[in-house]
């Protein structure tokens, strides 16, 4: 079973970013084959108290770890966001802000954003990509930006944009193949500790209860 | 003593008390601290611990001294640190401040070692925080080589090579203090307490049980593989934060405001949510003992328990309010149920006459065959 996480940082209820995370879940499930993929969703929306309390303080609710357990262990990601003041929503950010370091290593990445007019699309290669890149992930070539008036009209544009940036993410989700869970942070540390007490000599047990 | 050490450690924060207003001098919570420690002394705890910071609105810069003070007032606390910096301070001094306050309170002294958090802590003392690690460890070997070797010559990365170096005053009795590593998330210092045989300190504030099991198992495993003894034989402190009152719904009340301001949690998770998840208790007397007696069924039996509660501008008079509370009705109960049924492979909490004991035993015996090495033990490595 592959499992694809779909994060989306949409605010309203309904809201196009849920409904353009939506549309790519159920384009990237008809190109894989029927009953193969989970594609749990992420709504951040929920999350917006333990989001910020993570910030202030580090305190991780048991709701907001589950959601980290569920999208360090999946095979991709598609993340939405809206575009504010030429980024990402701060909502979308900090929740890859707290996020444990290596979740996201070496995992396929399908971006997306939503916003009022077609003339911040490039908020997709200008924020989304470099972060994403940054936290180590394989962010897919084609990645779909929706203004509000690709919901309109007859959308004839926005579908085939969506099933294209969807075919080009499976093709890079099936290259990858099943992916392993990062091992938690810290884990270089602690291999850089016992390499370093390897190199110390036996000095008996210091606190005198074997020693001498 | 014997069993477990029940006590209080410090952060030594100075913080405007939410509900006054107030804030306190600086000399004013220096002052604090140590009414609080003689207090503890009083009602029969067993450590006092104190934290060491180097920048506001903390006043702790300099543990022992403070510790010193505390000593010459007090009849049987044990005084420790929560922590003092390993990669910061010079390890030939922190063996120097140690060992002339171990002589001065016959043997009444310990250390937490732990690396701080404060990230311009580093190149305020010249260090690199970068290289965190590599200092931590040789730092403390450093630490370990003069306080166990008469004479040391020494050379290392991070610090002026030694040569025929003499610690003066050697430790009182020959026996160094006992050390802890603590550690808030860090696996490494797990990895370090067990190699080392050391104790392991888990800060036990601001996660969840499940993180501090993690990391108590870890150390007693690798304290196990470097061939210390067995798991169960290793030596575990946890931290813990509670406030009392005879009245369950009194101390929420009371206390809420200063944890909604506290410093690190403040503006956050709700008090309840904290409660909840972090080993955090607010209630009366009764359901602290239950809530810390429920410890050891997640890191094993243990050797000393430290409270949290002097902070977040907890005015002095409602600490030592909560030392009442802890002295009389808690503690005595603690000691009693966490008795019962300990193993009696379990160690005691070390304190400086067991480590004398030991090692005095250790110099009569005669010399026993190395215990079969695992492939990870130091044997191999040296």
């Amino acid at each position: 079973m592959t499992t694809i996480a779909v994060v989306t940082a949409g605010l309203r209820e309904p809201s196009s970013t849920r409904l353009l995370a939506d549309r790519l879940a159920e384009a990237v499930r008809q190109d894989l084959p029927a009953g193969s993929v989970e594609l749990p969703v992420i709504d951040l929306r929920l999350y917006g108290k333990a989001l910020m309390d993570a910030t202030l303080t580090g305190f991780v609710s048991p709701e907001l770890q589950s959601a980290f357990d569920t999208l360090a262990s999946a095979d991709g990601l598609i993340a939405v966001t809206p575009a504010f003041n030429a980024s990402f929503s701060g909502l979308f950010k900090l929740f890859f802000d707290v996020l444990p370091l290596p979740s996201l290593d070496g995992m396929p990445v399908l971006i997306a954003a939503t916003g009022g007019t077609e003339r911040h699309s490039l908020v997709l290669e200008h924020s989304l990509r470099p972060m994403f890149s940054y936290l180590h992930a394989i962010v897919a070539p084609t990645a779909v930006y929706a203004a509000t008036s690709d919901f309109g009209g007859d959308g004839s544009d926005l579908s085939p944009r969506i099933d294209r940036a969807a075919a080009g993410f499976v093709r890079l989700l099936t290259a990858c193949g099943p992916r392993h869970t990062p091992a938690p942070a810290g884990g270089d540390e602690l291999d850089q500790m016992r390499a370093l007490l390897g190199g110390i000599p036996n000095t008996g047990n210091p606190n005198g209860t074997e020693h001498r | 003593m014997s069993g477990m050490q029940f006590g209080i450690f410090t952060v030594g924060d100075v913080t405007r008390d939410p509900t006054t207003l107030t804030t306190p001098s600086e000399h004013e919570r220096i002052k604090a601290t140590v009414a609080i420690a003689k207090k503890a002394d009083e009602v029969g705890l067993d450590v006092f611990a104190t934290g060491e910071h180097h920048n506001p609105p903390f006043v702790p810069s300099s543990p022992t001294t403070l510790l010193a003070y505390i000593a010459a007032q007090t009849e049987h606390l044990l005084l420790s640190t929560s922590t003092t910096l390993i990669t910061t301070n010079d390890p030939v001094k922190i063996a120097e401040d140690f060992s002339v306050l171990q002589h001065l309170c016959d043997g009444r002294t310990d250390v937490m070692l732990g690396r701080g958090n404060t990230g311009p802590v580093y190149p305020w003392f010249g260090k690199d925080i970068r290289a965190a690690i590599p200092l931590t460890v040789e730092n403390y070997q450093l630490l370990r080589t003069v306080w166990d070797d008469e004479v040391v010559s020494w050379s290392g990365k991070f610090r002026a090579a030694l040569q025929g170096f003499t610690l003066a005053p050697r430790p009182l009795d020959d026996v160094p203090p006992f050390v802890w590593h603590a550690s808030i998330r860090s696996p490494e210092i797990a990895e370090l307490a067990g190699y080392f045989g050391d104790g392991f300190f888990a800060n036990h504030i601001f996660w969840p049980p499940s993180h501090t099991q993690q990391q108590v198992e870890l150390y007693r495993q690798r304290f196990a593989d470097y061939g210390h003894g067995a798991p169960e034989q290793a030596i575990v402190g946890l931290g813990g934060q509670i406030f009392m009152r005879r009245n369950s719904q009194d101390a929420v009340r009371e206390f809420r405001p200063y944890f909604n301001e506290a410093p690190v949690y403040g503006h956050g998770p709700s008090l309840e949510e904290f409660t909840r998840e972090t080993p955090l208790t607010v209630g009366s007397p009764q359901e602290v003992i239950e809530r810390t007696l429920g410890f050891r069924e997640y890191v094993g039996d243990y050797q000393r328990q430290l409270f949290l509660i002097d902070h977040a501008g907890l005015p002095l008079k409602t600490v030592l309010e909560q030392l009442d509370l802890l002295g009389e009705e808690v503690v005595p109960v603690l000691r009693e149920e966490f008795a019962k049924g300990r193993p009696a492979n379990v160690p005691d909490a070390p304190t400086h006459a067991s480590l004398l004991a030991a090692k005095e035993a250790a110099d009569t015996a005669p010399k026993a065959e190395p215990q079969s090495a695992p492939t990870t033990s130091k044997d191999d490595q040296a």
